[in-house]
């Protein structure tokens, strides 16, 4: 018998290793996949609180996040590059134009 | 139907959580967007579970279909053979891990601490067909003015996605 407990812990693996993503990653890409990741975690938790109380009003906030998180990537992405275009990397650590 | 479901579930979980972990560590960053592909399936398939229908099949068109394509061609026409793939970070990793490790150990304590015998209601075998006509309904009667306003959002996204990917002296400079 599944219990919301089990939605909420695969939910919690997906999001940390979506953090884990972002820490760790050089490339701008497979952070911005993380953060996909992490987005995608929330959706499922928003998907399993709507089944748990049997209102639809968690689903068609799951709709919203992916809005966003569509409206993020294309965004993200343009300017990935856009800067690729111009510095010729992907890698965040060599994006230090602004640093001290 | 409740034996099939747990073991759906731990397929899916199981699919889900070990593709993402590959998506983290593998090099490769077209290898990556394959698992993530993945990972985005596998969750549509717990949105099937969780009788949300009709998120299941946005997830599988906007998600595993637009954005994962969307990446392709990211990683096709950015990540040339200039950038290196040797991940270089070795304190940094570990500080990270320490940290995700924290963090996800504070979530699972405040599930375990707030749990309150939160069981979910019994699912029914045949998928409800009225799904689809539900989430229209809250989307367009109580939720309308962040619908709105998630339009609003998307046409912004739009014409600065065209803005930043344009070529040409002007954009940036």
């Amino acid at each position: 018998m599944l219990s919301i407990e089990h939605y909420l812990i695969l939910s919690v693996a997906l999001f940390t290793i979506g953090v884990l993503g972002v820490l760790t990653r050089r490339n701008v890409i497979i952070m911005l996949m993380s953060i996909e990741l992490i987005l995608n975690a929330v959706n499922i938790n928003l998907a399993a609180f709507s089944r748990l109380h049997g209102a639809v009003d968690g689903q068609v906030f799951s709709i919203f996040v992916m809005a966003a998180a569509a409206a993020e990537a294309v965004v993200g992405l343009g300017i990935v590059l856009g800067l690729f275009r111009n510095r010729e990397t992907v890698l965040a650590d060599e994006m230090d134009l602004l640093k001290w | 139907v409740n034996v099939l479901n747990t073991c759906l579930f731990y397929f899916f979980a199981v699919l889900a959580v070990a593709s993402a972990i590959l998506m983290v560590t593998r090099r490769s960053a077209m290898h990556a967007a394959i698992f993530l592909v993945n990972t985005l399936l596998a969750s549509a398939g717990i949105f099937v579970l969780l009788q949300a229908e009709f998120v299941f099949i946005v997830q599988v068109f906007l998600y595993a279909g637009g954005i994962a394509v969307l990446f392709v061609f990211a990683i096709m026409l950015a990540n040339s053979a200039a950038a290196p793939r040797v991940m270089r970070l070795g304190r940094q990793q570990v500080v990270a891990v320490a940290l995700a490790t924290i963090l996800a150990a504070q979530i699972v304590f405040a599930i375990v601490v707030g749990r309150t015998s939160l069981r979910l209601p019994a699912m029914e075998a045949a998928i409800s067909a009225r799904n689809t006509e539900a989430v229209g309904d809250a989307l367009f009667h109580p939720f309308i003015v962040p619908f709105g306003i998630a339009a609003v959002l998307l046409l912004v996204a739009t014409i600065g996605a065209v803005l930043m990917a344009k070529r040409g002296r002007d954009a940036f400079d």
